[in-house]
C-alpha cells in the first residue's frame, strides 16, 4: 500500500486518506462567462502529469494538497492549502 | 527398487523417525522430512502424475516448487505440489487429473490424438454449429481444470500480520544471506525470507562433488544466527511488490505484510530445461532437481543416467551424480566447445565419456512412457539449429539430467517497476534501472560465479545501508565474463514433436510456430493462444524458452520480444491466506441493545446500523411497518435517531460561514430558531440538506442525515481551510443521542418530562430549545419530516437510555410505539418530503426539486451560486411531483426506478413508492416533464411487467394533520 505524508500528522498509509479531486484555481465568479465557468466546473485535463491535488487525513481531519504525478505515481510534496510558499521557501 | 542413498550430511530428511503414507491406495514409507515426491521416488514409485491436456505420465522436473504436473490431493487440499509439500504420517494421497488412477488414466488416449487437437483448436472449432455449444462446453470444462474442489472445505482462518524492517532480503542463498550481514552489522534491522524450507539457496544442493559449499553454508548460517539484527524467515514466499516497498509473505499460517525501508531481492534464478522430443518422461528432470533429490533427500534419481546439458553447469551436476552413485553413461553437450568446460578433465579422468557438440535428439520411452528406456543422441549444428541425424546413436540410460540455463526469479523486480535488459554476456535479462530503495544481487542480477555472487550480495548490502543515509564501504564485484551460464538457443527440433517447452500446459515447439502463423507473433498475444506460461508454474520453467523460440521465429534478438507483464501473486497462494476478516467499522447507538431486546431488524446506513422495523409475531416486515406508521398517525411513535450528523459550528463567523456553505440565509436568523439548509455543489447539483439550528450568536448546531454526514464534514472543514473565517467545527455525532417523538399525542408525552413550554406559540415548528428532559440537558428541536408534531430530543450520549425509558413510561397511556427507519420512510413519503440521495440523483439541481424557496440567491458568495445563475437561465427538463396511484389499486405494484411514460415517451421516473394504510393509497415520488406538474395532471408509469399504471399528481403533504388534532 502507498504512503503518504500528511503535513500535519507525517507519513502514513493512503488507506488512512480520501482522494479530494484535483486542485485548481476557480475563476473569478463575478466577472466569468457562463462558458468560463461551465469549465471550471466540469471540464478536466486527463493527461497524466504533475498535478495538485486535494487529499483528506481521515483520522485526524486535516485537508492539504499533494502535488503528485499521475503517470509515476510519485508525491513531490505535500502542504496545507495557502501554505505552498511556506513549503518552497523551506526546501531551499 | 529403493533409490535411497545412505545419509547425507546436511540432508533434510530425519531418518530417526519412519512414517507411513498411502498414494493411489498402496502403503508407502518415508522419513519425516521427506516430500511427497522424495519419499514416493525413493520407493521407485516414478509415475507421480499426469500432465494437464494429453495426459502424459510425469515425474519429477524440478523439485523447486513448480512441478505442477504433480499435484495431488488428501481429500481436503485440493492442490498438494508433491515436489516441495512435506508428507505427513498418515496421509491418503491421490493424484488430481487422472480418470482411474495414475498408473491407468482413462484420458491417456488424449496422448495418441494430440495431433488433432493443435494448440488454440477449440478457440476455432466449437463455435459453430451454435446449438451443440454447450454440449462440448460440458466436454471442455470436465476436461479442464485441476482437481476437484471439496465443497465441505473446513473454515481455517490465517492471521494477517504486519511487520515492519529497514532491509528486506528475499532470497536466503549466498548473496542474500551475505546482504543481510553486511546490512545488519551497520546496525540495520534485516529480515531475510526464503520460499524454501531451509536457508542456503544454492549451496543447499550444488556441490559439484565438494565439501565446499557445505562448509561455506555451514558458516554464514552460524553468523546469520548469531547476529541479533537478523530474523531469518524460512518456507515463507515474497508474494508480490506494492508501492513504497510493501511485500506480502505467505506462509502456511498464513500473510505477513512487511513495510521495509528497503529491499534487496537475492531470489535467485530458475533452472530452464533444454527442449527435445520426450523430455518429459518420467525419470527426465533439470539437473538441480537431481541434485536436491540427493543432497536434500538422499534418494538416487536414476542408476544409469545421461547428463545433457547446454552449459557448464551440467559438469557439476555430473560429479554430483558420479558421488551418488549413479553410473553416468554420457555427458552430451550441445556446444562443440563443450569439451573445455573446466569440470570435463575431471570427468573425462574419471570415465565418463563426453559427447561434446551432441544434442539429445529424443529421449526413448519404456511401455507406456513410464519411464526412459535411453536416449538417441547426435550431432548438431549449433549455428544451423539442427540435428544431423546421420550418425544418431541410441544409449541406454534410465534418467536423463537436463541443464540448459537459468531465468532470472525477477518477478517482484518486474512488478515493482524495474527496467530490464537483456545481458548477452549471460543470456539473461538483468535489472538496468532499479526502482528507488530496491537492489538486486545474485543470480537475478546475472552474476553467475560464486564468489563474486557473495561480493555482489555485499555489494547491495552496501547499496541499501548507503540509501539509507548511513556510511558503507566501496565493494567491487566482477561482470560475468566466459562462457554464458545460459544458452542463448537450447530447443532441439524434432519432426514429430513432444518436445516441450511448458510442462504445466503441454505446449510444444510446434505450438509457437502454429501461433504465429496464424499471427499471434507478440509475446502477450502468444501466451494467450498458446497458454504458454498460464498454468499454475505461472512460466517458471517455460517463460525464456518460449521468448527464444519467438525470438527465432521472427528472426528478431531476444531484447526485442520482451517479456510477458509480471503480476502478483508471485505463487498461487490459497484463497484462505486472503480470505479475512472484515475491518469496516459499524457504529451501533447507545440504544442498540435496548433495539436488539425488542425483535428490532436492523438495515445499514452508512457506517451506522439502524433499527429497520421491530418484527412482532404473526406480522409480515410490510403490516409490521404500516402498524408501526399508523401508530405515529393515530397516537404517537418514537424512533432513535442518534445516527444522525451532528455538527457544531462555533464563533464569529458561524453565520457568515453557513451562509458560504449552505444556499439558504443564516444571518437573520433568530437564536432559537431552526432553518432548513441546503447543500448544493460547485456544479449546481442538489447535494445533501439539513436543519441549521442558531443556539447563540456564534454558535450554531447543525444535524444533517445518517448517510452522508461524514461527507458533509469533511467538505465543511475543506472549505474552511480555503475561507479561514473565524469559526471552529466540531462533530458531535457520537456524543449526542437523538431521539424523536412524533404523532397526536408527542407534546402531551414530552410535556411531563419537561418544565419547556410546549405550546404551539412558545415552541412552533421550526425551532429550538435548550432545557431539561427527563432531568438530562437536552436541545429539543421542532421539526416536520415524519409529522408537523415532531419533538426531536437531542442529549448527551449516555443518557440515552434514561431518556428513552422516561419517554416510554410517559408514552404508555398513550399507546406510544418505537419504529424504524422503514415506517419513517413512509410517513415523509406521506408529507411529501424528498430526501437527497433517493429522490434525487448525481445530477438533479434544486429547481428540479422545488427547493427555490432555499436558496439566497442575493448573497455575495455560496457554494454553488454561480452554477445556479446558469441553471436557473434554462427551462427545466424534469420536476419532482407527489403522486397517487388510483383507489383500490390492484395491479402490478410500480417499483422505485419504474419509467414515467408520457404520450409514449420517458418522461422521468419513479424515486419512491409505497402503500400508504394510513391515507389508504399507493403514494409515491416520480420526476414528470415539468408541464405535468400541477395536480391532477395524470401520467403513466411502466411497470417492471411492462403494464402501463396510470398516476395522478397530488399536493402535499398527503397526510395533514388537523392542529391539535
Amino acid at each position: 500500500m502507498k504512503l503518504l505524508t500528511c503535513p500535519v500528522n507525517g507519513t502514513r498509509p493512503l488507506s488512512e486518506f480520501i482522494f479530494g479531486g484535483e486542485w485548481r484555481d476557480a475563476p473569478d465568479q463575478n466577472t466569468c462567462t457562463d462558458a468560463q465557468w461551465a469549465a471550471y466546473v466540469h471540464n478536466r485535463h486527463g493527461a497524466p502529469g504533475d498535478k495538485k491535488e486535494w487529499w483528506y487525513h481521515s483520522p485526524s481531519g486535516t485537508w492539504f494538497i499533494a502535488e503528485r504525478n499521475t503517470l509515476t505515481d510519485k508525491v513531490a510534496r505535500t502542504y496545507l492549502c495557502g501554505k505552498q510558499s511556506v513549503v518552497q521557501e523551506e526546501s531551499k | 527398487m529403493s533409490m535411497r542413498m545412505p545419509k547425507q550430511t546436511g540432508e533434510w530428511v530425519n531418518r530417526t523417525k519412519a512414517i507411513k503414507f498411502t498414494f493411489e491406495g498402496e502403503e508407502y514409507s518415508a522419513f519425516e522430512g521427506d516430500t511427497i515426491s522424495s519419499a514416493l521416488w525413493a520407493a521407485g514409485q516414478q509415475v507421480l502424475g499426469r500432465s494437464f491436456k494429453y495426459h502424459r505420465p510425469r515425474g519429477v522436473l524440478s523439485f523447486a516448487n513448480h512441478d505442477v504436473n504433480v499435484m495431488l490431493t488428501d481429500g481436503q487440499d485440493t492442490n498438494m505440489r508433491g515436489d516441495v509439500v512435506e508428507v505427513q504420517d498418515g496421509m491418503q494421497l491421490q493424484v488430481v487429473n487422472t480418470d482411474g488412477g495414475v498408473k491407468k488414466d482413462r484420458n491417456s488416449y488424449i496422448d495418441s490424438i494430440s495431433p488433432i487437437l493443435p494448440v488454440g483448436f477449440y478457440y476455432k472449432a466449437f463455435h459453430t454449429p451454435r446449438r451443440l455449444f454447450p454440449f462440448w462446453e460440458n466436454i471442455i470444462r470436465k476436461a479442464a481444470g485441476l482437481g476437484i474442489t471439496n465443497f465441505n472445505y473446513p473454515r481455517i482462518l490465517k492471521r494477517k500480520r504486519n511487520d515492519y524492517c529497514d532491509v528486506l532480503v528475499i532470497g536466503a542463498g549466498p548473496s542474500g544471506l551475505t546482504a543481510a550481514l553486511v546490512a545488519a552489522q551497520a546496525g540495520l534491522e534485516v529480515i531475510v525470507v526464503d520460499e524454501n524450507r531451509r536457508a542456503g539457496g544454492s549451496l543447499t544442493y550444488d556441490r559439484a562433488g565438494t565439501e565446499e559449499a557445505r562448509t561455506q553454508l555451514e558458516e554464514l548460517l552460524v553468523k546469520v544466527a548469531n547476529d541479533g539484527n537478523i530474523s531469518l524467515r524460512t518456507g515463507a514466499y515474497a508474494a508480490g511488490y506494492y508501492a513504497d516497498h510493501l511485500i506480502p509473505i505467505v506462509e502456511a499460517g498464513g500473510i505477513t505484510k512487511i513495510r521495509a525501508r528497503s529491499v534487496i531481492v537475492a531470489s535467485g534464478a530458475f533452472e530452464q530445461p533444454p527442449v527435445f522430443r520426450y523430455n518429459d518422461l518420467p525419470g527426465v528432470m533439470l539437473g538441480s532437481a537431481a541434485q536436491r533429490m540427493i543432497y536434500r533427500y538422499g534418494v538416487k534419481p536414476f542408476n544409469n543416467g545421461l547428463v545433457f546439458t547446454a552449459n557448464d553447469y551440467g559438469y557439476r551436476v555430473a560429479l554430483d551424480l558420479l558421488d551418488a552413485g549413479v553410473k553416468l553413461v554420457a555427458v552430451v553437450d550441445l556446444r562443440a566447445e563443450g569439451k573445455g568446460a573446466p569440470l570435463a578433465a575431471e570427468l573425462a579422468h574419471r570415465g565418463v565419456k563426453i559427447y561434446a557438440g551432441y544434442c539429445v535428439y529424443e529421449a526413448l520411452a519404456t511401455p507406456k512412457k513410464f519411464g526412459v528406456r535411453g536416449a538417441v543422441i547426435c550431432s548438431y549444428d549449433e549455428k544451423e539449429n539442427v540435428a544431423l541425424t546421420d550418425n544418431a546413436i541410441t544409449i541406454e540410460c534410465d534418467g536423463i539430467a537436463m541443464c540448459a540455463g537459468w531465468a532470472p526469479a525477477a518477478a517482484l523486480l518486474y512488478q515493482a517497476g524495474t527496467g530490464m535488459r537483456y545481458e548477452s554476456a549471460v543470456q539473461q535479462f538483468v535489472p538496468e534501472k532499479l526502482p528507488v530503495g530496491m537492489f538486486a544481487a545474485g543470480k537475478v542480477n546475472g552474476i553467475f560465479d560464486f564468489e563474486q555472487r557473495m561480493f555482489d550480495g555485499a555489494r547491495a548490502g552496501a547499496d541499501a545501508i548507503k540509501y539509507l543515509g548511513l556510511e558503507a564501504p566501496q565493494v567491487s564485484v566482477t561482470q560475468h565474463s566466459g562462457v554464458s551460464p545460459s544458452h542463448a538457443y537450447p530447443v532441439v527440433p524434432h519432426p514429430k514433436g513432444k518436445n516441450f517447452v511448458d510442462f504445466d500446459e503441454d505446449i510444444q515447439v510446434k505450438d509457437f510456430v502454429n501461433a504465429a502463423q496464424e499471427g499471434f507473433d507478440n509475446i502477450e498475444l502468444m501466451k494467450r493462444f498458446t497458454t504458454v506460461g498460464m498454468g499454475p508454474s505461472q512460466g517458471k520453467h517455460s517463460n525464456m524458452n518460449a521468448i527464444r523460440i519467438l525470438a527465432r521465429i521472427r528472426g528478431l534478438p531476444v531484447e526485442k520480444i520482451g517479456t510477458t507483464t509480471s503480476r502478483p501473486f508471485f505463487h498461487p497462494t490459497p484463497i484462505g491466506h486472503l480470505g479475512g476478516r472484515g475491518f469496516h467499522p459499524h457504529r451501533f447507538t447507545a440504544l442498540h441493545g435496548w433495539h436488539e431486546d425488542a425483535g428490532a431488524v436492523f438495515v445499514d446506513v452508512g457506517a451506522w446500523t439502524r433499527a429497520a422495523y421491530y418484527s412482532k409475531p404473526g406480522l409480515s416486515k410490510q403490516d409490521a411497518v404500516q402498524e408501526e406508521a399508523m401508530a405515529v398517525r393515530r397516537n404517537a411513535g418514537i424512533i432513535d435517531s442518534s445516527s444522525f450528523g451532528k455538527i457544531e459550528v462555533h464563533g464569529a463567523d458561524a453565520a457568515l460561514f453557513l451562509e458560504r456553505f449552505f444556499a439558504g440565509g443564516f444571518v437573520s436568523q433568530q437564536v432559537g430558531e431552526s432553518r432548513y439548509a441546503l447543500m448544493i455543489d460547485d456544479t449546481g447539483v442538489l447535494v445533501d440538506d439539513g436543519i441549521a439550528s442558531r443556539l447563540a450568536p456564534d454558535l450554531f448546531y447543525l444535524s444533517v442525515g445518517t448517510s452522508n454526514a461524514a461527507a458533509i464534514y469533511r467538505e465543511m472543514q475543506r472549505s474552511q481551510q480555503q475561507w479561514q473565517l473565524d469559526i471552529a467545527l466540531v462533530n458531535v455525532t457520537g456524543a449526542y443521542g437523538t431521539i424523536n417523538v412524533a404523532g397526536p399525542a408527542a407534546r402531551e408525552i414530552v410535556s411531563g418530562l419537561t418544565s419547556l413550554d410546549l405550546s404551539e406559540s412558545a415552541f412552533p415548528l421550526g425551532s429550538i430549545r435548550e432545557a431539561e428532559v427527563a432531568g438530562v440537558p437536552a436541545r429539543v428541536l421542532r421539526v416536520g419530516f415524519v409529522s408537523e408534531q415532531t419533538y426531536e430530543i437531542h442529549i448527551p450520549a449516555a443518557s440515552s437510555q434514561h431518556v428513552w425509558n422516561a419517554l416510554l413510561t410517559a408514552g404508555k397511556p398513550h399507546q406510544l410505539r418505537p419504529y424504524g427507519t422503514e415506517a419513517q420512510r413512509l410517513l415523509r413519503l406521506e408529507m411529501g418530503n424528498h430526501m437527497p440521495g433517493v429522490d434525487t440523483d448525481g445530477l438533479t439541481n434544486p429547481y428540479e426539486v422545488g427547493a427555490e424557496w432555499a436558496i439566497k440567491m442575493d448573497k455575495p458568495f455560496f457554494t454553488g451560486q454561480r452554477s445556479l445563475v446558469i441553471v436557473a437561465k434554462r427551462p427545466l427538463k424534469k420536476r419532482l411531483v407527489a403522486f397517487m396511484l388510483g383507489e383500490g389499486f390492484k395491479g402490478e405494484m410500480p417499483q422505485e426506478c419504474n419509467l414515467v411514460i408520457d404520450s409514449g415517451e420517458i418522461g422521468g421516473r419513479v424515486t419512491s413508492i409505497s402503500y400508504s394504510k394510513s391515507i389508504g393509497r399507493v403514494i409515491g415520488l416520480a420526476y414528470v416533464n415539468p408541464l405535468k406538474k400541477s395536480p391532477g395532471s395524470e401520467f403513466q408509469i411502466r411497470t417492471d411487467n411492462g403494464s402501463l399504471v396510470s398516476a395522478v399528481v397530488t399536493k402535499t403533504p398527503f397526510f395533514k394533520t388537523q392542529k391539535g388534532g
